[in-house]
């Protein structure tokens, strides 16, 4: 089966000799329709430079993009803007704070011309519902919504613009637990629901051990290690990976015990 | 809009402003029904009532012609309003276009764009206010010019860098994916983020307009006569301090409570609009 996106050789290099940055070094992987990816590793590996060059902000110096079989050229077309988009880190700054939020997310219906012109706020209102908000939330500014309702409209937005690959950069790291919660919940519903493939980058192990179906594991620009959650987590092949997985913090003991005596779940 | 009236109106400061603004723009307006002697603001000659100080019949006095000088600063404030909305009208949507290119687009259209801009900030803005002019036919529409080429690249560097900090933000990129053209990013997206502190500024640079723009006349390149101007007026009154000091302290109060108003206006609206940032 042809996955839905397929990374070949791909590297990035910003600027040019001697004082070149090489961000992103010989990659290759593939995500197939309905798997979400997460990508991990440290600060300044490249994962954000990765998710840019699949959004098509801007190109990758060598190597090729594939999206449902088709090179993607530097230049997006419409159609794969639409079928690409991007969740960001943090929620508020990705709404503009002077248009609604309504507006924000109407915005992908009109540059791709989905629906007709009449029917857009209406399917704006569809979106919102969609992600757990009420449709009349299309009038609020985004400072009149919390972070997490402001992560949910950002999933709207890329609801509402059909797409079929949404770049998930660290969507909960700016949220509190019980919010990131809610948050990856939605998604992982999302996602069942509607067949969506996620590349979810993210430093967060605890997040992608429940979330991803494989892992793939970055540092200072090269994939080292890429395979299935329960592999990576198990039975990691690659000393930085054991790093990483050994710097998550473990819950102590007596924590445990006071857990395992609260009840209720996480609250909506 | 209706918050930000409130606020105006409840800080004692800005009260000022708003009533000090309304009464020279009120006059300007009714200029033909409030001024006693509406014909003097052209070349009208009373030898009878020449130079004298204020009375009954003329309460700031007449000037050397014996013109009411209350009736010429009247008219005088819609010359002065009319200069600062033609040059408020014009310059700040041209510098505001040129700092949103640059600072959007950044590379070699940053380059050109805010390079220019900086020949423009490099003259002293009178001496080149004052060069135009001596070019140009001193008359009210070169006024304006010789002002307008001044202003605008203040607005070009003010929105030049709220853009280069706004395309950071994650609404901007999140445009980008989505494929908007350049024009909406700027226009839609920007440019409502940088409209608070642009709209304080036009307050604030009301009444440096009219300085300006007194000045011009002052040293005789502006407003010509019989045309009544508060510059002019001061710099024909000045010669004859301190006895017929009415002449020059009418009009300097009058240029005086104008930029004062603007100034304290312009204030609130910058802590309410928060344009500070």
């Amino acid at each position: 089966m042809t996955p839905l996106l397929s990374l070949r050789h791909v590297s990035k290099t910003f600027g040019s000799r001697p004082r070149a940055v090489h961000a992103v070094r010989d990659v290759s992987f593939d995500v197939a329709q309905g798997e979400c990816l997460a990508v991990v590793g440290e600060s300044g590996s490249g994962k954000t430079t990765l998710a840019n060059m699949i959004l098509g902000v801007f190109g990758q110096s060598s190597g090729e993009i594939w999206f449902d079989g088709k090179g993607l050229p530097i230049r997006r077309t419409l159609e794969h803007r639409s079928a690409i988009q991007l969740v960001q880190q943090n929620p508020l700054s990705s709404l503009n704070p002077k248009r609604s939020v309504g507006a924000s997310i109407r915005l992908g219906l009109d540059v791709f011309g989905i629906g007709a012109r009449s029917d857009r706020w209406r399917l704006v209102e569809d979106a919102l519902e969609e992600v757990g908000l009420p449709g009349n939330f299309r009038r609020r500014p985004p400072a009149a919504l919390s972070g997490g309702q402001c992560q949910r409209v950002a999933i709207a937005r890329a609801l509402a613009c059909q797409s079929r690959l949404v770049i998930l950069d660290e969507p909960t790291s700016a949220l509190d637990v019980l919010v990131q919660a809610r948050v990856l919940r939605l998604l992982e519903d999302l996602r069942r629901v509607k067949g969506l493939s996620y590349v979810f980058i993210t430093h967060d192990l605890s997040v992608v051990r429940n979330v991803a179906d494989r892992v793939a594991v970055f540092r200072a620009g090269r994939l080292v290690e890429c395979a299935e959650t329960p592999a990576i987590f198990e039975n990691p092949q690659v000393d930085y990976t054991r790093q990483l997985i050994g710097a998550v913090p473990v819950v102590a003991e007596d924590e445990l015990k006071l857990r395992e005596s609260l009840s209720g779940g996480v609250p909506e | 809009m209706k918050r930000t009236i409130i606020i105006l109106l409840r800080n004692p400061l800005s009260l000022l402003g708003a009533v000090l603004v309304a009464a020279v723009v009120l006059s300007a307006v009714l200029a033909d029904y409030i001024a006693p002697f509406p014909e003097h603001r052209g070349a009208v000659v009373d030898f009878v009532h020449f130079n004298q100080g204020p009375t009954a019949r003329n309460v700031m006095g007449t000037d050397l012609v014996g013109r009411d000088l209350f009736s010429r600063i009247l008219y005088a404030f819609r010359i002065s309003l009319i200069l600062g909305v033609v040059v408020l009208a014009i310059a700040p949507p041209i510098g505001t276009l040129v700092g949103l290119f640059a600072g959007y687009l950044g590379g070699r259209a940053e380059f050109v764009l805010m390079r220019l801009t900086d020949v423009f900030l490099s003259i002293p803005p009178l001496v080149l206010a004052i060069a135009m002019m001596g070019v140009l036919e001193p008359t009210l529409m070169n006024a304006m010019l010789a002002v307008t080429a001044m202003w605008w690249p203040w607005y070009a560097r003010l929105v030049y860098n709220i853009a280069r900090s706004e395309r950071e933000e994650g609404y901007v990129l999140a445009a980008e994916v989505i494929g908007a053209s350049t024009l909406h990013i700027t226009l839609r997206e920007i440019l409502p983020n940088c409209l608070p502190a642009i709209i304080t500024k036009m307050t604030l640079d009301m009444g440096f307009v009219i300085i300006i723009a007194s000045s011009l006349s002052f040293l005789g390149l502006g407003v010509q006569p019989p045309t009544p101007d508060l510059g002019s007026m001061v710099a024909e009154g000045a010669r004859y301090l301190p006895d017929s000091w009415w002449l020059t302290v009418f009009p300097g109060l009058a240029i005086l409570i104008a930029v004062f108003g603007f100034n304290l206006i312009g204030d609130a609206l910058r802590e309410i609009l928060g344009a500070d940032q």
